[in-house]
């Protein structure tokens, strides 16, 4: 199988451990290729009310990966906006798109994962994205009658001395929402600072997501408030016996780079 | 990027100068929507009853001349005076003529939120009519000469405490009280001498039946009761929205509304009125007001089958934390960020934008509106219409073109290192406001430089 490894523009730019944790977890499916040309799904401008602005970076999306078997992306969100808005945005997408998949759905529903060489001996709380939650029903949904098959609980647990905690809120939003962390600032982080005290409150050492840009807004605020609790993205905790400890990880970083 | 136009944005600041004030909120409405799950669980078909209710009303929708037109038949033929009212003003100036023909000076108000949409209260005072709403949260917003915050809760902005020292004004009740069993005694027996003094009273309709031409007014305090039985005349206004096909439909109705809005199995009173009494008059106007607009949308038009329960704000993130009036409109929260704009595109355009999309007032509508769907339609027409604030549109098209082309997104990918590896006051400066609260990781390297190097490697 050729996989088409999607790494998010701001992944790419600001998270790049969680595209090689990606890279890594693939590698053990498929023939793995990061096409250079990629840029962004369009997401930001098509949620801004500027579909018609996105057509290019589809366009774009479409060029780099119509060649793959299948195109996987660690982010629910942008492969959900992809799925639900980027076939009506540019059409002549839609073979690529439908061959395009978050990284749960990967692992869950195609590959069928059931074991997993991965160890992460801590207490984390699953932040539910919304979009992976509600647009693409990865898991239950507090709100829903209908439950889901908590596809990213099901992932976690399979790794070893992982502890899971829940959140007093189950599923509550992170206050991200693209631009609107900036346009309803005031808002955004509240509700950002809601959620923190909430994992903190039940003793999460870590959050982690399916989708880094919750993950980013909730960390900024960790950071400029120096509070005791760290984000990581799931595909890292899933490669975590790949890609060694988030601790050591700076020290491979450097050692890559420099 | 500029505010702008956006009004949501400069009430949601207001409104978070009090950090405490907008815990609390959060905290009474996060209750409700709890409630609402509990009870949601405990009907194991919930699912199917949401669908079957967006059928009905999307059928009822389909044909509702038709359906309109057999409500009226029907309704005359019991004796209930029948008004179409194309817009606000014609509604309220039907109202007026109604109260005129009967000599009524003192009217009581059950709550409707369409007499809001239209601005009744303030039309007829200016005649020289005493308008007294009835239910109680909406008699504490009206003592304090504001509006409502929340469809069901139309009070919910307002401690007890606050209600004590309003009524301690205004009803004379001891000052300092807040104990609300002893505030509500009082407002009853305030209210009890406007009932029984009342010439006319105005209802709302929850929902209307197209084949027995009567209607439905739920209330958990049975204030319209003690108005329309007790005045001369009963103005019920109704949306033209309000209709189901038959009586049958009803009970699906029913059993949603009040799980829906406070998690009850259904309202303390569900009212039905069908003729009036002997001697009495029985109005209903019912009012488009924008509705026909609405319907003529493809994209927009489920949102007419909004029966006004309130689930989506009470579930809404950014309600919970901005507050009803933040919205400056008549209903706030989602469902309101999706009728409003239908109203004045400009006006409201900042409304569809006062959301993560996050998606969960389309899971708890008792209706199945795809509310959060709708607010990225109308995003699409905001943006198309040129209502975006400006900076906004300029930053939008620029990376539009960024993320078109690859080179220029590599190029501003090494800018952006650069910038966000430099010195943080620079970088900060740049992407003001996400940094007055955020920091954001500046790595040396991206995801594409690490490739670049390692893919042979691995």
């Amino acid at each position: 199988m050729k996989i088409g490894l999607f790494i998010p523009c701001y992944i790419n730019q600001l998270y790049p451990q969680v595209g090689i944790s990606t890279f890594q977890l693939l590698q053990q499916y498929g023939e793995v290729e990061y096409p250079i040309s990629q840029t962004c799904c369009g997401q930001p401008m098509a949620n801004s009310g500027c579909e018609n602005d996105s057509i290019g970076a589809i366009k774009v999306f479409k060029k780099a990966f119509e060649k793959y078997d299948i195109v996987i992306g660690p982010s629910a969100s942008c492969v959900l906006h992809l799925r639900e808005h980027g076939v009506n945005i540019f059409p002549s997408a839609k073979e690529v798109i439908d061959k395009t998949y978050d990284l749960t759905e990967f692992l869950f529903d195609i590959i069928k994962i059931k074991h997993i060489n991965a160890t992460f001996p801590h207490k984390v709380a699953l932040h539910k994205s919304c979009h992976g939650l509600r647009g693409m029903r990865l898991e239950s949904c507090s709100e829903r009658v209908k439950r889901a098959p908590d596809k990213q609980k099901k992932l976690l647990k399979l790794v070893d001395k992982i502890k899971l905690v829940s959140p007093s809120r189950a599923d509550e939003c992170c206050g991200f929402g693209g631009t609107f962390s900036v346009t309803e600032k005031d808002v955004s982080v509240q509700m950002g600072n809601d959620r923190l005290a909430d994992y903190i409150h039940n003793g999460a050492e870590y959050i982690t997501s399916g989708d880094m840009s919750c993950l980013m807004h909730l960390e900024g605020l960790i950071k400029r408030q120096k509070l005791n609790i760290k984000v990581i993205h799931m595909a890292e905790i899933l490669a975590s016996n790949k890609v060694m400890v988030p601790e050591e990880k700076e020290i491979l970083e450097t050692s890559n780079i420099h | 990027m500029e505010k702008g136009n956006s009004t949501h944005p400069v009430g949601a600041e207001a409104f978070n100068k009090d950090k405490k004030r907008v815990a609390w909120h959060d905290k009474a409405l996060w209750f409700v929507r709890e409630k609402r799950d509990k009870a949601a669980h405990q009907i194991p078909e919930w699912e199917q009853l949401r669908e079957l209710a967006a059928q009905i009303k999307a059928h009822t929708l389909s044909q509702l001349d038709l359906y309109l037109e057999q409500f009226e038949k029907n309704a005359l033929k019991n004796g209930i005076h029948i008004h179409w009212a194309k817009d606000a003003e014609e509604h309220n100036t039907i109202i007026a003529d109604i109260l005129e023909n009967h000599q009524a000076k003192k009217v009581v108000k059950s709550k409707s939120m369409l007499t809001e949409e239209c601005g009744l209260n303030p039309f007829l005072e200016q005649r020289n009519i005493e308008v007294i709403d009835t239910d109680l949260g909406e008699r504490i917003v009206q003592l304090a000469d504001e509006k409502p915050s929340h469809i069901v809760l139309p009070a919910i902005h307002k401690k007890k405490e606050e209600v004590g020292a309003l009524f301690h004004q205004h009803l004379h009740t001891q000052k300092g009280a807040s104990d609300p069993a002893y505030l509500t005694q009082e407002a009853r027996k305030h209210l009890r001498t406007k009932f029984l003094n009342a010439d006319a009273a105005i209802t709302g309709v929850n929902f209307a039946v197209a084949n027995t031409g009567g209607f439905v007014v739920c209330t958990n305090e049975g204030n319209v009761d003690m108005g329309a039985n007790l005045a001369k005349v009963h103005i019920a206004c109704m949306g033209i929205e309000k209709l189901v096909p038959s009586q049958e439909h009803l009970g699906v109705f029913l059993r949603l509304l009040a799980r829906s809005a406070t998690g009850q199995p259904i309202t303390t009173y569900s009212s039905h009125f069908h003729r009036p009494k002997k001697g009495r008059e029985i109005h209903i106007i019912l009012v488009d007001n924008g509705r026909t607009n609405q319907l003529a949308k493809p994209d927009f038009k489920s949102s007419l089958n909004c029966i006004r329960c309130g689930a989506c704000m009470n579930t809404c993130p950014v309600y919970r934390r901005s507050g009803g009036h933040s919205y400056n409109y008549s209903i706030p929260g989602p469902i309101g960020a999706i009728l409003s704009p239908g109203k004045d595109l400009k006006k409201y355009s900042s409304l569809p934008f006062a959301s993560t999309l996050c998606g969960s007032c389309t899971d708890v509508c008792p209706v199945k509106i795809d509310i959060h769907t709708q607010l990225y339609k109308w995003r699409q027409i905001i943006g198309k219409e040129g209502h975006l604030p400006k900076g906004k549109k300029t930053v939008m098209q620029l990376t539009g073109k960024v993320m078109g082309q690859s080179k220029t997104f590599s190029m501003m990918s090494a800018i952006g290192k650069k910038i966000l590896g430099g010195p943080k006051v620079l970088a900060y400066n740049a992407l003001n406001p996400w940094t007055e609260d955020r920091d954001l990781p500046s790595p040396n390297f991206t995801f594409k430089d690490w490739y670049k190097k390692n893919k042979n490697n691995e």
